[in-house]
């Protein structure tokens, strides 16, 4: 299943301020793999995706794609290369149809297909994420969950060979991420590797090859879902640690 | 291309521009409706120019009017010290307007909302007190053409026409241009930009670059049409080149009209310019026109800020095919 390393995070370091949002994150990504990031709100998961796609530099380490330098690249450039990410707060082009939207993926991602063949992809990508019906509203129209599927639909309508998925699942409901989850899974049967952002604990360990803990900007633990979700460490960052708690308790 | 030109859209913007600006004038043949037709022309032409920028890209330029003034100057110039033809002097009234804009666009385009906004007013007021202390130009005082100028033209009445008739030609190329934005790649990347810049960036707009364009897009046709003007007036002083108040108007059109459509600032062109005659020869409201103006926009960003089309485009979706 898995091949050659995609993406390769070597040490990259980056602060706000004193904030230390990450500190030495390492990790490949082999072709094919979908790979979990989890971690405790404000671990510096959005940071490092924003230091992969090119919203932030890096202050220290470098970014491989697809065995190319991207450290300190546009984010722009990065997207020509391959590279398509959703957000976590959605970020759809509110005005512009849902068709526009996902056409725009298409025109100015990976591939940078003219219009035509920018509408056939967005229909058939559209399609694919159950968005058809609503393919000539405008994006501010739609609800939550739809917005959702629109950032994914966008994204993959560039036909990327690296997607970053930042918290798709938040925010929706058992049905609905079912649903997503079965996207998912079939996006990367068609050959897209996945680095995936996710809370929805259950869902992740389901989805995932391997998963890797962030906890204040540092790697506390990597592996297959199995063995994370075992790691006293990683218990102990969700949990906090419990013998700690009961000597405090011990000192009153 | 073949696609695009079967549009209903662009045949209904090329038809109201033709039907409404430019007719009333050829059928009269009168020099007061020309007068009264250029006037609509020439704020057709620089709403939909300043359109492109505001309305597809949603970068508000307060000083839009720089570029109208610098290629006014540019191609006065020209036709006044070296004799060249006005169509020559028009392309270069243009390009130099172009340029500044591809100047200015790289250094700031990077401010966003407001910060733009006041960066074109000073551009404007720059521009203007650098013209008014450059002496090729005429400094303060300006420069008159020579009367002899009009003779290769066939007499000045004869080059009103053609001033006339070319302006009427550019309206009618920039309301093409215009469309062929709305509905171009290009166009997608800039409403990209408008709606959410970092999402587009993320999605593989390369903003800075569409910006800069967008900018010089808008800047071309402003500077061409300043020649045209100049040229017909007789004479430029810094005073008429760069009159802030007029990038205020061209901002009211387009959205009076419906920022971001290709039909509205047509339409809202024509319309603010037909009120406007109707203010100036009010004695009510002929020293306040200005103040309406004001009051018009504010009732516009208070009511409807999509503007006339943009509201009809949302109230009637079936519409959209059409009011493009």
């Amino acid at each position: 299943m898995s091949g050659e390393p995609i993406l390769q995070v070597q040490d990259v370091c980056k602060s706000f301020g004193g904030l230390r949002a990450l500190v030495h994150a390492t990790f490949d990504l082999p072709e094919g793999e979908i790979l979990g990031l989890i971690g405790p709100n404000g671990a510096g998961k959005t940071t490092l995706f924003n230091c992969i796609n090119g919203i932030y530099a890096p202050e220290e380490g470098r970014v491989l794609f697809r065995d190319q330098d991207i450290t300190g690249w546009k984010p722009y450039h990065v997207a020509r290369l391959g590279l398509a990410r959703t957000h976590q707060i959605v970020q759809p082009l509110e005005e512009l149809t849902v068709l526009e939207n996902v056409m725009a993926g298409s025109c100015f991602g990976h591939e940078q297909r003219p219009l035509r063949e920018a509408e056939e992809i967005a229909d058939e990508v559209l399609n694919f994420t159950g968005l058809a019906e609503r393919r000539n509203q405008l994006a501010a129209s739609l609800n939550v969950a739809q917005k959702k599927r629109l950032e994914l639909a966008r994204a993959l309508a560039a036909r990327p060979y690296l997607l970053l998925l930042d918290e798709v699942l938040a925010g929706l409901n058992p049905t609905e991420i079912a649903e997503m989850v079965e996207v998912v899974r079939l996006i990367r049967d068609r050959g897209v590797t996945i680095l995936i952002i996710e809370h929805v604990m259950h869902a992740l360990m389901n989805v995932s090859d391997r998963v890797i803990v962030l906890d204040y900007g540092e790697q506390i633990s990597e592996g297959t879902p199995d063995e994370v979700a075992n790691d006293p460490k990683v218990i102990e960052a969700y949990l906090g640690d419990p013998k700690l708690a009961a000597r405090f308790m011990g000192e009153d | 291309m073949k696609k695009q030109l079967g549009n209903p859209g662009l045949w209904l913007a090329l038809v109201t521009t033709a039907a409404f600006c430019v007719w009333p004038a050829l059928a009269s043949n009168s020099a007061y409706a020309r007068e009264t037709s250029f006037t609509i022309l020439k704020a057709v032409a620089f709403a939909s120019s300043l359109n492109i920028l505001l309305g597809y890209t949603g970068y508000v330029s307060f000083g839009h009017i720089v570029f109208f003034g610098l290629g006014g100057y540019v191609g006065f110039f020209l036709m006044d010290v070296y004799g060249v033809h006005l169509a020559v002097a028009a392309l270069a009234g243009g390009l130099s307007a172009a340029v500044l804009a591809f100047l200015l666009g790289r250094a700031i385009l990077r401010l966003r909302g407001a910060y733009f906004a006041l960066a074109t007013i000073g551009v404007n007021e720059a521009m203007r007190a650098f013209i008014k202390n450059f002496e090729p130009f005429g400094g303060p005082i300006g420069m008159t053409l020579n009367f002899r100028v009009y003779q290769s033209y066939g007499g000045p009445d004869r080059a009103l026409w053609i001033a006339y008739i070319a302006t009427a030609l550019l309206t009618i190329l920039v309301v093409l241009v215009s469309f062929l934005v709305k509905t171009s790649r290009f166009g997608l990347g800039l409403m990209a930009i408008r709606e959410n810049e970092d999402a587009a960036e993320v999605m593989g707009v390369v903003a800075p670059r569409a910006k800069t364009w967008a900018y010089v897009l808008s800047a071309v046709f402003p500077g061409m049409l300043g020649v045209l003007f100049f040229f017909k007036n007789g004479n430029v002083e810094p005073g008429d080149a760069f009159v802030l108040h007029q990038s205020i108007e061209g901002i009211v059109m387009v959205m009076l009209g419906g920022q971001g459509t290709v039909l509205g600032p047509i339409l809202g062109a024509a319309a603010y310019q037909r009120l406007r005659g109707l203010l100036l020869v009010s004695t009510l409201f002929k020293n306040i026109q200005l103040a309406v103006a004001g009051v018009l926009l504010l009732v516009i960003i208070l009511f409807i800020p999509a503007g006339a089309i943009g509201w009809l485009r949302g109230r009637f979706p079936r519409l959209r095919r059409v009011l493009i």
